[in-house]
């Protein structure tokens, strides 16, 4: 994730000129290595855009060819926890940048609380993922031998033609999708978790922040992808 | 620190070779220099298993019979060929090989900005490596190195996971090594080395990081997805479960095509460092060498779809992406025209680096052209899946790619090694690889025009005198390789020492001692020249370069 030159003690054989114990060896000042850093970052940032990408492109091309099946399986999925977790993600987003805030405040204890929260806030969203998955097993919506559909009326008792084949290709891009994202929250976690530790053991100032700052962008990206998913998924046809 | 021994006329300095001689101080260092050494052991490593499996499948294709291995056995044998070859040797290279080595030293940088994820990056290829082998050794995967849907989702048995979590792995190697160069190349320049006097080299390798990053993460969602459908079954490839099979080929292709020119823009940006070298000129038309890696990095992405000329794509998708193939020959024609007009007036002098220049443009303007029969859709139709197809990638991936990466390891061996190689056995195997390489593939254009498909372990005798030819050419061309090896290691030994700029070359790796002190310069340079400035480097280094 990001090169957080928090330990710069573990390069051996190295001569510290500079008296920041933060600057790594090989940088001229502070300045030269937080614009690396972040630029490293956003590097990174536009690799996970690609990653996600495929399957966003994927959704797509099946989405236009299968979309009545598409809108038909969608409606299978829970709006009101889909929504709740939409909630959920914009406020951590907030508590990240309070957290960024606090950070160049040089607010410690400030700092380590928004940090936790925000880790419980990506845990509420994961507790809650998990029993919508669970859900999906109930009902046999997972990919898969057992796989079944049978629901072919919307919510106003329209019927939809759905091809089962169809739906369950939705559904495997739905697992495929937001398994993919909710890796990534578990990831941001336990990134979060350690600064957290960090942040208690006093390793930022004002002057050196950079690890929150862009474990920040990090969450921001995941909570991006979530805002494109959700009406992907959940709200195709929901209009009435 | 290590204690400096120093005898009369040797390094008297510490230098990043003898800074530590642990095996710790060597798997655990974050010196871009003693990283690249660690992917040059790994990756020649792989070299030669990847051409092991090449011999394999020369020899099998001897006869028409198949006499050596059966159907089963040679589909798992080009398959690891192809695997080891591209995903393990000539996607890193070039730039986890001497780009590693060189970006910083050509940059008057310490290092590369992110050391402990470069060294993550050879980790995570080591991994890489020991999953493949381990592909290897429990069985093989026999799906080519394409692994198109629905044979590698549904109804082959081998091993298609651990395969592709091979190729994640050594994808994300690729990854970081790609952020660390553009990272490295926008924060790290010296003082004065603005973006018009980089070395070409360093353009080169930007263009390929900007590949590596935008391409490599969509080939591991792909893959991805291929091992999610076969252990959980989701169909996403599947034509049975509502799925596209020509959606896998789409996005492996939009990775796979532009994963071409990771692999041959830094051989090229070697090129461009040779041939103004050993024609004592400033490159002909800097800017529009530097600018064509950034066009073919970018017309690269958009040329994929001409690998499914025959899979179903539409007409009109096709003649699109037939136009596009055209369009990004001019760029490489760029390159190819400026070098030529760069040799043109210069004081050329026929060291070993540059007897590799003058191959590569050779093999590589075959192999370019050829792609652009292949471009052509009704020749596609005629040729898709021949050996034409086969003798052009060859062509482009392997005489492109080994003749710039060849002249470059000669070129700066002595920056490397501190040690000066043989030229007269190095003149010999630049010999051998070129006509090697030429007798082994130039054939396989005849044949795959008369028809002979890839892929088939055995064929109709009327092929054989062609596949002699072949099998014959490729065991001149192993001799070619193993050359380098041998002399290469005995040089660190016996090799005469190696002055700090030995082909009084301009290029700011040259400004320092051979090899290079650990943070590369006692100063921090400034830069207040053109790149290659061959006219203004004083009378007595004007002089064309030793060559013993």
């Amino acid at each position: 994730m990001s090169d957080s030159p928090v330990t710069a003690g573990s390069v051996t054989t190295m001569e510290h000129e500079a008296h920041n114990p933060a600057l790594l060896h090989h940088f001229s000042d502070a300045q030269q290595q937080k614009n690396a850093a972040s630029l490293g970052m956003w590097l990174f940032l536009v690799t996970e855009i690609m990653f996600f990408g495929g399957m966003f492109c994927a959704y797509l091309v099946y989405r236009v060819a299968h979309f009545n099946s598409f809108a038909a399986a969608s409606q299978q999925l829970s709006i009101g926890m889909g929504a709740f977790n939409t909630a959920v993600l914009i406020v951590s987003s907030v508590t990240v940048v309070l957290a960024v805030k606090a950070a160049e405040a040089g607010k410690r204890k400030l700092l380590v609380g928004y940090l936790v929260v925000t880790v419980l806030l990506g845990m509420t969203f994961l507790v809650v993922k998990g029993f919508e998955y669970r859900e999906k097993f109930e009902r046999h919506h997972v990919p898969g031998p057992t796989f079944k559909f049978t629901d072919t009326f919307d919510d106003n008792g329209k019927q939809i033609p759905v091809n089962p084949k169809e739906a369950e290709l939705f559904f495997s891009l739905y697992f495929a999708m937001t398994g993919m994202h909710a890796l990534h929250m578990i990831i941001g976690c336990g990134l979060f978790s350690v600064l957290a530790i960090f942040a208690w053991k006093g390793h930022y100032s004002p002057g050196y922040f950079t690890p929150i700052e862009n474990a920040g962008l990090y969450w921001h990206l995941v909570d991006i992808i979530w805002i494109y998913l959700f009406p992907l998924l959940y709200l195709i046809s929901r209009h009435s | 620190m290590a204690s400096t021994a120093v005898t009369a006329n040797q390094a008297p300095k510490l230098n990043y070779l003898n800074n530590g001689h642990s095996l710790k101080s060597w798997l655990l260092t974050t010196d871009h220099k003693r990283i690249a050494i660690l992917y040059l052991i790994s990756v020649t490593t792989f070299f030669f298993l990847g051409g092991f499996f090449a011999m394999l499948i020369r020899l099998e294709l001897l006869t028409p019979q198949g006499d050596l291995m059966q159907a089963d056995t040679y589909n798992k044998v080009f398959t690891m060929h192809g695997m080891i070859m591209v995903f393990f040797f000539l996607i890193p290279v070039v730039p986890a090989v001497l780009g590693n080595f060189l970006v910083p030293l050509m940059i008057g940088a310490k290092d590369l900005a992110f050391p402990r994820i470069n060294l993550l990056s050879w980790y995570l290829y080591v991994v890489g490596g020991l999953l493949i082998s381990h592909v290897m050794l429990t069985g093989g995967v026999d799906t080519g190195w394409t692994f198109y849907s629905p044979f590698s989702t549904e109804y082959t048995n081998t091993k298609i996971v651990e395969a592709g979590l091979a190729a994640f792995v050594a994808g994300f190697s690729s990854i970081f090594t790609g952020l660390n160069f553009i990272v490295t190349i926008h924060r790290m320049r010296a003082p004065g080395l603005t973006w018009n006097r980089l070395p070409l080299f360093i353009w080169a390798n930007y263009a390929t990081s900007i590949i590596m990053i935008l391409g490599t993460p969509v080939v591991a969602i792909t893959i991805i997805l291929v091992a999610v459908e076969r252990l959980f079954h989701l169909g996403i490839f599947d034509p049975r479960l509502g799925g596209d099979p020509l959606l896998f080929q789409h996005l492996f292709w939009f990775y796979s095509h532009p994963a071409v020119y990771i692999m041959i823009l830094p051989s090229m940006g070697v090129i461009s460092e040779l041939i103004t070298c050993f024609s004592r000129k400033r490159v002909f038309g800097y800017n529009f060498i530097a600018l064509s890696s950034i066009a073919i990095a970018v017309i690269g992405f958009l040329v994929w779809a001409h690998h499914m000329f025959v899979a179903g794509i539409s007409l009109y998708a096709a003649m699109i992406f037939s136009f596009l193939t055209f369009f990004v020959g001019v760029p490489s024609a760029v390159k190819v025209f400026n070098w030529t007009a760069t040799l043109y007036k210069g004081s050329i002098t026929y060291a070993t680096p540059m007897l590799y220049a003058f191959g590569f443009m050779g093999l590589f303007t075959i192999g370019g052209l050829t792609g652009l029969f292949l471009a052509t859709l009704g020749i596609d139709v005629h040729v898709t899946d021949t050996y034409f197809v086969v003798a052009h990638f060859h062509y482009v991936m392997v005489g492109g790619v080994l003749m710039g990466y060849l002249g470059g390891m000669h070129f700066w061996w002595p920056k490397i090694s501190g040690r000066m190689y043989p030229e007269g056995w190095a003149k010999l195997s630049a010999l051998l690889v070129f006509v090697g390489f030429n007798l082994t593939f130039f054939p396989q254009f005849i044949l795959g025009y008369v028809g002979m498909p890839r892929r088939y372990w055995q064929y109709p005798p009327e092929f054989q005198v062609l596949n002699v030819l072949s099998t014959a050419g490729s065991s001149v061309l192993a001799m070619g390789y193993l050359l380098p090896m041998i002399y290469f290691l005995w040089s660190l030994k016996y090799g005469p020492i190696a002055e700090a700029n030995p082909w009084h070359a301009a290029g700011l790796e040259w400004k320092t001692t051979s090899p290079p002190p650990t943070f590369n310069f006692d100063e921090t340079p400034v830069v207040t020249w053109e790149a290659y400035n061959y006219d203004e480097i004083p009378d007595k280094e004007l002089e064309a370069p030793v060559v013993r």
